[in-house]
């Protein structure tokens, strides 16, 4: 048995694949506790897809990917805005559209036969063609991600929990908002090489969404995010290993199955 | 010497249009103050004027300390997932830096706050599991860590138990004997004649005086309009609608 967990981590690409997944869990996780305590999951799926065309242009033009899904964010923030203001079309709507729009164009660029084969794992993720860079730079961006929450945890708490009486307690819900927003656009640029524009959403929602099933306080929700996306991520890279299936799909079916036995266990009220 | 003075007040939010117009009034320490209102009518509107929530037009505020806010208890989440403490707690947030832990001395006080509003056996609870009664007050336990001399409750008494209603008031009082102002959103016009001073709103200000002289039938008929029932015998009711925020 314990060759079974083992054996697979002997191999440096699975090392590697296993420090990226680590590092994208403990603060995709968290990032994603404060999603759902803000009803912002249609965010962290629209800002995953948004940032699609901006990964696809920087990879054809060999710039880096950070780069890139931060332009690619940008443009789909403005889109967004645009969209927005046309009042035929309202505000869900006009996300919809401008999302759809950005995310049918990269997808275009992706999948065309005269671009590199490798620019589909944009889509889907490569676990296990991670480099050493691409590990450090998740692991920035992840760092950055996690003390700003530590920083912001009781303002993002206090616009979250009461809205309405957030100002006169010292925080701007709409502010926080809008810097909870942000820091999701890094966090999904974090996780986004490993796991792809599709599945990253994976690890940042059921996780959370496990962790708020079992846990009565936020610090614990918050940590017990981090360690099931951790979690999630060893589970799937083994079962990429032993039964030959793609990583980023099986880490992601580990987290929502994870998230599934979550459902079966009681939630607490009272606080040990 | 006057805690709150509110001269000429006007202002709102959207352009050409006062939520509220011609507001003055003056309390001293030591005030339960009513606020009373149809839905619409402007409570809220002049709660966010005091808290410096609302642009304004016209008039001034003079407030001697930053009021707290204690919300309805169904404006807060009750999915959230905090215990009854760490609601309190919030109240020692605006002076808390954010790379520090909350005082020791803010714990210990969160505590005895929680005590004060006889809740001190909930603390562990989950903030939503606790009925709404007992909601209200751990979010009145909050706005008393503040430590305010002004607080402000949107209708703190509204749909809560029978044990809460008489916790809440004997803690009125107590805060009054303290010297603080309280401005009390309610429907309710016979608690507002056990008050102190009475703000009648309905966009502006109707009246604004001791209870005997504002809880007058011409005064709540301004007020209230269609909403004042007259009862047989001569009571006075008010047919409140459920708050459409």
């Amino acid at each position: 048995m314990l060759d079974w967990l083992l054996d697979p981590f002997s191999d440096s690409l699975m090392q590697r694949a296993l420090l990226e997944v680590i590092v994208v869990a403990v603060a995709c996780g968290p990032i994603g506790v404060w999603v759902l305590l803000y009803r912002q999951s249609y965010a962290a799926e629209s800002i995953s897809h948004a940032m699609l065309p901006g990964l696809v242009v920087a990879s054809l033009a060999g710039a880096s990917l950070v780069l890139g899904a931060t332009a690619g964010v940008l443009v789909a923030a403005l889109a967004i805005a645009l969209a927005g203001r046309d009042e035929r079309l309202g505000g869900d709507v006009g996300v919809a559209v401008a999302i759809s729009a950005l995310f049918g164009l990269g997808a275009l660029l992706a999948l065309s036969p005269a671009v590199p084969a490798r620019l589909g794992e944009l889509l889907f993720g490569d676990l296990l063609g991670v480099t050493a860079r691409d590990v450090i730079e998740a692991a920035v961006l992840a760092a950055i991600v996690t003390v700003a929450l530590v920083l912001a945890h009781r303002r993002l708490a206090l616009s979250a929990f009461d809205r309405v009486a957030a100002p006169s307690l010292g925080a701007r819900p709409g502010r926080w908002e809008l810097a909870l927003l942000a820091l999701l656009a890094i966090c999904t640029v974090a996780a986004v090489r490993g796991m792809g524009n599709l599945l990253a959403v994976a690890l940042i929602l059921a996780p959370a969404a496990a962790a708020l099933n079992l846990a009565a306080r936020l610090p614990v929700a918050l940590g017990l995010a981090a360690v099931l996306g951790a979690l999630a991520g060893v589970l799937g890279l083994l079962a990429s290993y032993h039964w030959h299936v793609a990583a980023g799909a099986a880490v992601a079916l580990a987290a929502i199955a994870l998230f599934g036995v979550t459902l079966l266990l009681p939630r607490r009220d009272t606080l040990a | 010497m006057a805690v709150i003075r509110v001269d000429g007040l006007a202002g709102g939010y959207a352009p050409g249009t006062d939520a509220i117009a011609d507001v003055a009034f003056a309390l001293e320490p030591g005030t339960i103050a009513a606020v009373l209102g149809p839905n619409g009518g402007g409570k809220t509107t002049l709660f966010r004027a005091l808290l410096g929530e609302l642009p304004l037009r016209r008039g001034t505020v003079e407030l001697a300390a930053r009021p707290a806010y204690v919300p309805q208890t169904d404006r807060t989440r009750h999915d959230f997932p905090v215990s009854a403490l760490d609601v309190v707690l919030m109240g020692a947030y605006a002076r808390t830096p954010a790379w520090r832990r909350v005082a020791r001395a803010d714990r210990d006080a969160a505590k005895a706050t929680l005590d004060r509003v006889g809740l001190a056996d909930r603390a562990r609870r989950h903030f939503g599991s606790l009925s709404g009664g007992q909601r209200q007050r751990v979010l009145i336990a909050r706005a008393l860590l503040q430590d305010s001399g002004v607080i402000l409750l949107d209708e703190p008494l509204s749909g809560v138990d029978a044990t809460s209603a008489a916790r809440i008031e004997e803690l009125f009082a107590q805060l009054r004997a303290e010297g603080r102002v309280l401005l009390v959103a309610t429907h309710d016009v016979e608690q507002a004649r056990r008050w102190d001073q009475v703000i009648c709103l309905h966009g502006r200000q109707i009246a604004f005086g001791a209870p005997a002289t504002t809880l007058t039938t011409d005064v709540l008929g301004r007020t209230y309009g269609d909403e004042l029932v007259i009862l047989p015998g001569g009571e006075r009711a008010i047919a409140v609608e459920h708050h459409a925020h």
